[in-house]
C-alpha cells in the first residue's frame, strides 16, 4: 500500500486520523524498519517549524516533522543544544521520528537521553482527538507522563504532532580522547572505571573496527587541558584533532559505518554484558557494532537478515532486547515480555486499532 | 465492606501486621497534608513482595480500595486513606536488594528511605540524585508514585529520570517487569509512564535506580539583594551566561526571618531576598566556572556575596535553606505550601502577583523557590483556630495555582496533584485530555480500587479540617518543599 497522506496543519492531521481506518505516521524514513507495515502512511513532512523557543527558559516547542538538524542549528545560534546527540540528523531525521524511534546518541551518557529531555507532547489519539499532555516548563508533575511513554513507542499509540523539550547550554568546548585498549575486555574495563571517575565524561563509546575507547570531555576551555592530562595519566591514548573528532562522532551519529544493505539493530545493554555481546558479534561473520553510552546501548549491523535471526537467538540467551531500525528482520529481537497491560493501554489510546500494534 | 471480608484479609497476615483498632489506625489517618483526615478500615503491613501481591489480588477480587503508603510525607494528600478501604503500609519492604557499583545502580524495595540509597552508595563515591526535602524519611516507593523532585531538577531531572527498571503489581493483580540495568530502553518507556502515577496504577515492588558519581567539587555562593527583582535578574544573568548550576534557590524576607529564628542562620542585613547558587563538577571545571559566576554575581548589585570557603560553610548555607519551611512554623501556627511552576522569565511577575493576592486575602505568604526551574513554593501562613482561615488559605492557594497555569506553567512541579489539587487538574488539561488519562487509569485499574480520589476531580470532596502541623514537621525532621 503506497498511499501517503501529508497534512499541513494539526487540524488536517487529526482529520486524517479520523478518516483513515488504519494508518501509521512516518517522518523522514531514516529508520525504515520501524514503519515497514502495510498500511496508509501519514507523513509529518509538512508539519514543521519551531513554534516556541525562549533560550532563557531552556525549552523549545516544535512540530513533529521538523528536521532535528534544523532544531540543532537554531539552538546552536543561542549557545544551546540537545545534549543526547540526536542520531541521523544529516540524513534528515525528524523530531517526531526520533522520539517514536527512541533513538538517542552518544551524548546521552552524561545527562540522559530523549526520555530525560522530553517535557510535553501534542498528539492525536486513535479516536482522532488532538490532546496535549505533559507541560511546557522544565519541571512538571501534573498528570500521567505520556510524553515519556511515547519515546520508543513507534507511533503505535498515537500520532505525534508537536513536542516540547528541555535544552541545556552548550559547553564552551569539547575534546575527544582515544584511550588505548588492546581488546574488548580492556575497553569494557575502561568504560566501567571511567563512568564512575571524577571526570564526568560527556560520552564514552567504542567505535566499530577499533578497540580504543572514545572518551569525550566537555566544559570550559581552560579546564580541558588539565583534565585531558589527568585522564591520560590514568588511561594512555591520544587526543583527536577537532576535525577528526567531528568526523568520528558524525560517522557514529549517521551510521556511516554500517552498510546501507545491512540489518541495523539497537540493543539495550548494561556494562556487565558488553564482553558477552561482543563475543556474539565476533561470531557473526562480517557483523559490526558501535558500543555507545558507556556500554548501555549497542548498534549492531548484520550482513543479512538470516544473520539477524542468529543474533535474535543469542540476544534471547543473553536476556537482552533489541529493535531493528533497518533491514527485513523481525521488528523485535531478543527477550520480550507480553503482559496484558500492553493491550489494555493500546485499547485506552487506540480503541479501534487505527494504528498497527507493536507486533506488526 | 462486610466483616467477613476483613476477616479473610486478616488471615493473609500474622495478627501483629493487621491493624484495625481505632488507636492503631490513628497514625495512618493523615499524611503530610494534615488538613485532610480519613480513617481506613484497616492497615496491613506486608514484609515481602509476595505478600503485597497477595494483598492487591485480594483487593481486586473483593473490589476493596487500597492506598499504598510509605512514610506518609505527601504534601498533596497522596497517601490519604479512603473510607471503606485499606492502607498497605510498605515501610517493612525496606531492603536494598542490590548495589552494583560497577554499573552504578541500586535495586531497592519501595520502603527504602531516599537518603539511605545515597548512604549505601557513598562508599563507592556514588549518590542518588533526587533530593526532596523530606529525603531523610520519605521512601523511594512514594518518590516513584509521585515523581518527586528536589533542589537539583534543572540539571538532573526528577525521580522518573533516575528509574531504570521496575517490578510492580498492577491494580489488576498482574505483575510486570519493565526496564532493567540498562540506561537505555527498547520499546515504549513503561517505567516513565508508571513513575508519577500517584498510586493509581499499582504498587512498585522493586525499583532499579541509576546512581551518579558524586561531584568532586562544589562552589556555593550565597548573595543577598535589596529586592526580589534584583535576585531574579541575577538568576537571569546566570542562565544567560551558559553556566549550568546544580542548584539555584531564592528565599524571600519572610523565609529568611524564619531561618534566622530556627537555625540562627546569618544573612546579609537589609535584604529582601537571598540567592543561593551552587556549581559542581570536576575541580578543573568548577575552578573555571566559579570565576565566571563570581563575576556575574559581583555585577548583579548584591548587598553582599558570600562564597562558602569550606565544606562546613556550604553545609551551613544549605541548612538555612532546607530549614526554612519547618522554620516558618515558628512564625505562624499553621501554613500550607503550594508547588506551582511558572516559566522562569515570569518569576518576578508571579511573585508580585502572589504578594497582591496575599494582601487581598489578608494572609502572609513566605516564598522559597527553586529559581532555576521556576518551581515556586509559596508558604501561606494562617491560624487554624481562626474560623474560616484554612478555607481562605486554600482559596488563596487555588488562585496561585490558576495564575501558574495562566502563565504557561503547571499546578505542580514535584508534589503531585493528589487530593489537594485535583480540582485544579481541569485548569491545566481539557476534558478530552482528562478523559484520555482516565482511560489510561482504567487500563491499569478497571475497578478503580488503587488510591481512588486522587489526581482526578471528584464530586463530594471531603471537607477541610484543621489538624495543625505534622508531628515530624514540628520536630523539624521533614519539611514541605
Amino acid at each position: 500500500m503506497n498511499t501517503v497522506l501529508a497534512p499541513e496543519t494539526f487540524e488536517e492531521l487529526a482529520e486524517a486520523v479520523r478518516s483513515t481506518p488504519r494508518l501509521l505516521a512516518i517522518g523522514a524514513g531514516t529508520k525504515p524498519r520501524l514503519s515497514a507495515v502495510d498500511t496508509v502512511k501519514l507523513s509529518t513532512a509538512r508539519l514543521r517549524g519551531i513554534s516556541e523557543y525562549d533560550p532563557s527558559e531552556f525549552t523549545f516547542t516544535a512540530a513533529a516533522g521538523t528536521p532535528i538538524g534544523e532544531i540543532a542549528a537554531a539552538l546552536a545560534e543561542r549557545g544551546q543544544y540537545l545534549p543526547f546527540d540526536p542520531m541521523l540528523t544529516e540524513a534528515g531525521a525528524t523530531l517526531g521520528g526520533t522520539v517514536a524511534a527512541g533513538l538517542s546518541g552518544p551524548g546521552r551518557f552524561r545527562f540522559g537521553g530523549l526520555r530525560d529531555f522530553i517535557l510535553g507532547v501534542r498528539f492525536v489519539d486513535g479516536t482522532g482527538r488532538m490532546l496535549r499532555l505533559g507541560g511546557k516548563v522544565v519541571k512538571n508533575a501534573a498528570g500521567f507522563d505520556l510524553p515519556k511513554f511515547f519515546v520508543g513507542s513507534l507511533g503505535r499509540f498515537g500520532v505525534l504532532a508537536e513536542l516540547t523539550f528541555k535544552v541545556f547550554p552548550r559547553p564552551a568546548a569539547a575534546r575527544t580522547l582515544r584511550l588505548t585498549a588492546g581488546n574488548l575486555e580492556s575497553a569494557a574495563k575502561i568504560l566501567v572505571e571511567a563512568a564512575s571517575s571524577r571526570f564526568e565524561f560527556d560520552a564514552l563509546d567504542v567505535a566499530p573496527d577499533e578497540p580504543g575507547v572514545l572518551a569525550r570531555l566537555a566544559g570550559p576551555v581552560e579546564a580541558l587541558e588539565d583534565l585531558t592530562r589527568e585522564v591520560h595519566a590514568r588511561w594512555p591514548g591520544e587526543v583527536l584533532s577537532e576535525q577528526d573528532a567531528e568526523g568520528v562522532w558524525s560517522a557514529l551519529r549517521e551510521f556511516h559505518w554500517a552498510d546501507s544493505g545491512s540489518d541495523l539493530v539497537k540493543v539495550a545493554l548494561s556494562p556487565s554484558r558488553v564482553v558477552a555481546l561482543g563475543e556474539v558479534v565476533r561470531s557473526l561473520d562480517g557483523a559490526k557494532w558501535h558500543l555507545s553510552a558507556g556500554g548501555n546501548v549497542a548498534f549492531i549491523a548484520t550482513t543479512s537478515t538470516p544473520q539477524a535471526a542468529v543474533l535474535d537467538q543469542h540476544l534471547r540467551k543473553l536476556d537482552l532486547s533489541g529493535v531493528a531500525l533497518r533491514g527485513d528482520s523481525p521488528l523485535w529481537l531478543g527477550r520480550r515480555t507480553q503482559p496484558a497491560i500492553i493491550q489494555a493501554v493500546k485499547q485506552a489510546l487506540d480503541p479501534e486499532n487505527r494504528f498497527p500494534s507493536l507486533d506488526d | 465492606m462486610s466483616a467477613a471480608v476483613l476477616q479473610r484479609l486478616a488471615a493473609l497476615l500474622p495478627p501483629a501486621r493487621f491493624l484495625e483498632r481505632p488507636e492503631q489506625l490513628a497514625a495512618y489517618e493523615s499524611d503530610g497534608l494534615t488538613a485532610f483526615r480519613t480513617r481506613p478500615l484497616a492497615v496491613v503491613i506486608p514484609e515481602t513482595a509476595e505478600e503485597v501481591i497477595a494483598l492487591v489480588r485480594f483487593c481486586h477480587t473483593e473490589r476493596l480500595p487500597f492506598v499504598a503508603r510509605g512514610s506518609g510525607t505527601s504534601l498533596s494528600g497522596g497517601s490519604l486513606p479512603v473510607a471503606g478501604g485499606i492502607v498497605i503500609a510498605l515501610n517493612r519492604l525496606n531492603r536494598i536488594l542490590k548495589l552494583d557499583a560497577a554499573q552504578r545502580l541500586a535495586v531497592v524495595e519501595p520502603g527504602v528511605v531516599n537518603l539511605d540509597v545515597t548512604a549505601a552508595a557513598a562508599v563507592h563515591g556514588l549518590h542518588y540524585a533526587p533530593d526532596p526535602s523530606s529525603q531523610s524519611i520519605c521512601t523511594i516507593g512514594g518518590n516513584v508514585a509521585f515523581n518527586s523532585g528536589g533542589a537539583h531538577c534543572l540539571k538532573y531531572g526528577m525521580t522518573a529520570n533516575h528509574v531504570l527498571g521496575l517490578k510492580a503489581v498492577l491494580a489488576t493483580g498482574e505483575v510486570v517487569e519493565w526496564g532493567g540495568p540498562s540506561r537505555e530502553t527498547v520499546g515504549p518507556d513503561w517505567c516513565g509512564l508508571f513513575t508519577g502515577n500517584e498510586g493509581l496504577f499499582g504498587i512498585a515492588l522493586e525499583i532499579t535506580l541509576q546512581l551518579l558519581p558524586r561531584a568532586e567539587c562544589y562552589h556555593t555562593v550565597l548573595a543577598g539583594y535589596r529586592t526580589l527583582e534584583l535576585a531574579g535578574d541575577a538568576v537571569s544573568a546566570i542562565i544567560a551566561s551558559g553556566l549550568l548550576p546544580g542548584a539555584i534557590e531564592i528565599m524571600d524576607a519572610l523565609a529568611l526571618e524564619a531561618a534566622v529564628a530556627a537555625v540562627h542562620a546569618e544573612y546579609p542585613p537589609g535584604c529582601e531576598a537571598v540567592l543561593i547558587v551552587e556549581l559542581e563538577g570536576p575541580r578543573e571545571v568548577v575552578a573555571a566556572d566559579r570565576e565566571r559566576l563570581d563575576r556575574i554575581i559581583a555585577a548583579s548589585q548584591p548587598v553582599e556575596a558570600r562564597p562558602a570557603r569550606d565544606a562546613a560553610e556550604r553545609v551551613a548555607i544549605w541548612k538555612g535553606r532546607k530549614s526554612a519551611f519547618s522554620a516558618v512554623g515558628r512564625l505562624s501556627p499553621d501554613f500550607i505550601v503550594q508547588d506551582g511552576v511558572v516559566p522562569r522569565r515570569r518569576l518576578g511577575e508571579a511573585l508580585r502577583r502572589i504578594g497582591e493576592l496575599a494582601a487581598q486575602s489578608g494572609l502572609r505568604v513566605a516564598n522559597v523557590f527553586h529559581a532555576g526551574d521556576g518551581n515556586l513554593h509559596p508558604l501561606i501562613l494562617f491560624n487554624g483556630r481562626e474560623a474560616g482561615a484554612l478555607q481562605r488559605a486554600e482559596a488563596l492557594a487555588g488562585e496561585i495555582l490558576k495564575m501558574c497555569v495562566a502563565m504557561g506553567g503547571s499546578i505542580t512541579g514535584e508534589h503531585g496533584v493528589g487530593v489537594e489539587k485535583r480540582d485544579y487538574l481541569p485548569a491545566m488539561f481539557s476534558a478530552d485530555e482528562i478523559d484520555c488519562m482516565s482511560r489510561l487509569r482504567a487500563a491499569f485499574d478497571p475497578l478503580g480500587i488503587a488510591n481512588p480520589g486522587k489526581m482526578f476531580p471528584v464530586a463530594g470532596a471531603p471537607a477541610l479540617q484543621h489538624q495543625g502541623l505534622h508531628p515530624l514537621e514540628k520536630a523539624g525532621v521533614i519539611s514541605r518543599e
